[in-house]
């Protein structure tokens, strides 16, 4: 690990303005990603800017009945707050699918959505990859690709995304507030990933000295009932092959109300936009769930190895939206 | 980068200095020569290096020890009462819920954690009902403890040990 410099700022401000004094810095949250990226060598910042002494970990319930996610709030303690445990059962069942208990009581919500993706070859400063080094490739590309993406990549990066609460939130139609060396901006959760296309480096919209300040989550419809299913290689402690966040309301056999967003298959949460538009005002039917699904991966280009997770995200899908439809009776 | 730091370990203040990359499972084991956590993977994801920090369970070996000036540390030897070993650590004795041993001080940090996050009610990806009571069945300890890995595959005694504990 090169050596680098350590400031703990104590204001917003100050942090911006110290991450934007030297050229390569990076935001340290929990550093579950980032310390472990460290010791690869597949990030190697000269300064790294501690957001642990700022005011951005509190959860704060917003007049229009939403919730305000400062920054710096641990996975875990946002996974047992009781507003997100009553009012976001989708968002508490994803964070609580994510990683294990030691590390969820490091990790930050703002970290999370900007951990990287953990592509093999990404983490193996010995191939080449042009997310990690721009313009030298992809070696997952005729490499092993069982983990790779289905929906949405390009010949320069087929990586995933790997937050489960990411999917969550884009299911949730959160908003991500942002404060950079220009000013405040929000920017909706869904846009704040990218597609590779050809940058694969670029994760986000975000740039230099633009800190994640705080998540806010609107509140969900009356009578929408919402889940998250998670399909892996193991029990526990994995990322996911495919998962589904799913937000639903029927009323006299009508969706009324559709969310879906999907995780694994993509290098962002996967916001599901057809198969809602599909779904929306048609009948809450095993046959109206499966042709949405289908619809939605008509886009899918899988590569050699993942080829299954075109019908395990259909089959996912169906089984988020059939669990949800059967509540309602 | 050397930085002063001081760390409260096991009940002892000490001080360090030490280098901007060293993490908090290094200073412990090289820095202050507290070696029950134990250096297994190195990338979070055996749970061997597993302390209490600031009395929640969390890896050492994924963050630096510069950024918890002043912070409380309890590893597996500092569970103890004096001579009295903690209820989890008997009940591992007891049940014989260890082999080799390189894994047992993560597993018994994690194990005190995960009982206290129990007796706060938070509930795990096994709880059915995230609004009601945690029942210590064994599906809700192997997901609590997924994070803690084990080659010898002592698990099922682990879980009995953990029941035991929490008694």
């Amino acid at each position: 690990m090169i050596p680098f410099d350590y400031e703990r700022p104590s204001d917003v401000d100050g942090a911006i303005a110290t991450a934007t004094s030297r050229g390569s810095v990076a935001f340290l949250a929990g550093g579950t990603n980032l310390v472990d990226r460290m010791k690869l060598g597949v990030t190697e910042p000269e300064l790294l800017v501690d957001l642990g002494g700022l005011p951005l970990d509190d959860v704060e319930e917003l007049p229009d009945g939403g919730l305000r996610v400062g920054a710096t709030v641990r996975n875990s303690d946002l996974a047992a707050h009781p507003v997100v445990l009553r009012d976001y059962p989708v968002l508490a069942r994803a964070l609580l699918s994510g990683a294990s208990g030691q590390l969820r009581n490091l990790a930050t919500t703002g970290g999370n959505l900007l951990q990287r993706t953990r592509c093999v070859y990404f983490q193996d400063v010995t191939t080449p990859c042009g997310k990690r080094e721009p313009g030298t490739g992809c070696s997952a590309v005729g490499g092993s690709t069982r983990q790779h993406a289905i929906l949405g990549a390009s010949e320069r990066c087929v990586a995933t995304h790997p937050s489960d609460m990411a999917v969550a939130m884009a299911a949730l139609d959160a908003r991500v507030r942002v404060r950079g060396p220009e000013g405040e901006r929000v920017i909706p959760l869904v846009d704040l990933h990218r597609l590779p296309g050809d940058e694969p480096e670029r994760d986000t919209v975000l740039s230099g000295g633009d800190l994640i300040t705080a998540v806010d989550l609107p509140p969900l419809p009356p009578g929408t009932r919402s889940l998250y299913r998670k399909v892996r290689d193991r029990a526990s402690f994995a990322f996911a092959l495919v998962s589904v966040a799913a937000v639903l309301r029927v009323e006299g056999g009508v969706v009324r109300d559709v969310r879906i967003a999907l995780g694994g298959v993509a290098h962002k949460p996967w916001r599901a936009t057809t198969a809602e538009e599909e779904l929306l005002g048609g009948p809450a039917t095993e046959e109206a769930f499966r042709r949405a699904a289908e619809l939605e991966l008509a886009a899918a280009r899988p590569l050699s190895d993942n080829g299954f997770k075109v019908p395990l995200a259909r089959n996912t899908i169906v089984a988020a939206l059939r669990e949800l439809s059967l509540e309602e009776r | 980068m050397e930085s002063d730091i001081e760390l409260h370990v096991d009940g002892r203040a000490r001080q360090v200095r030490l280098d901007s990359r060293t993490t908090l499972l290094d200073a412990l084991r090289d820095g202050l020569g507290a070696t029950a956590p134990k250096k297994g993977c190195d990338h979070g994801q055996c749970g061997a290096c597993t302390v209490l920090l600031d009395g929640r369970r969390v890896v050492t070996c994924l963050t630096f020890a510069i950024a918890h000036d002043g912070a409380t540390v309890t590893t597996a030897e500092g569970l103890a009462d004096g001579e009295r070993l903690h209820p989890v650590q008997e009940a591992f004795i007891e049940r014989d819920a260890f082999q080799c041993g390189f894994c047992t001080p993560g597993q018994v940090c994690s194990a005190v954690g995960m009982l206290a996050e129990v007796a706060e009610g938070r509930p795990s990806a096994a709880t059915a009902d995230l609004a009601g009571a945690v029942e210590l069945s064994g599906e809700e300890i192997r997901e609590r403890m997924s994070g803690n890995l084990c080659r010898c595959a002592a698990y099922g005694n682990i879980v009995d040990a953990i029941q035991d504990g929490a008694r």
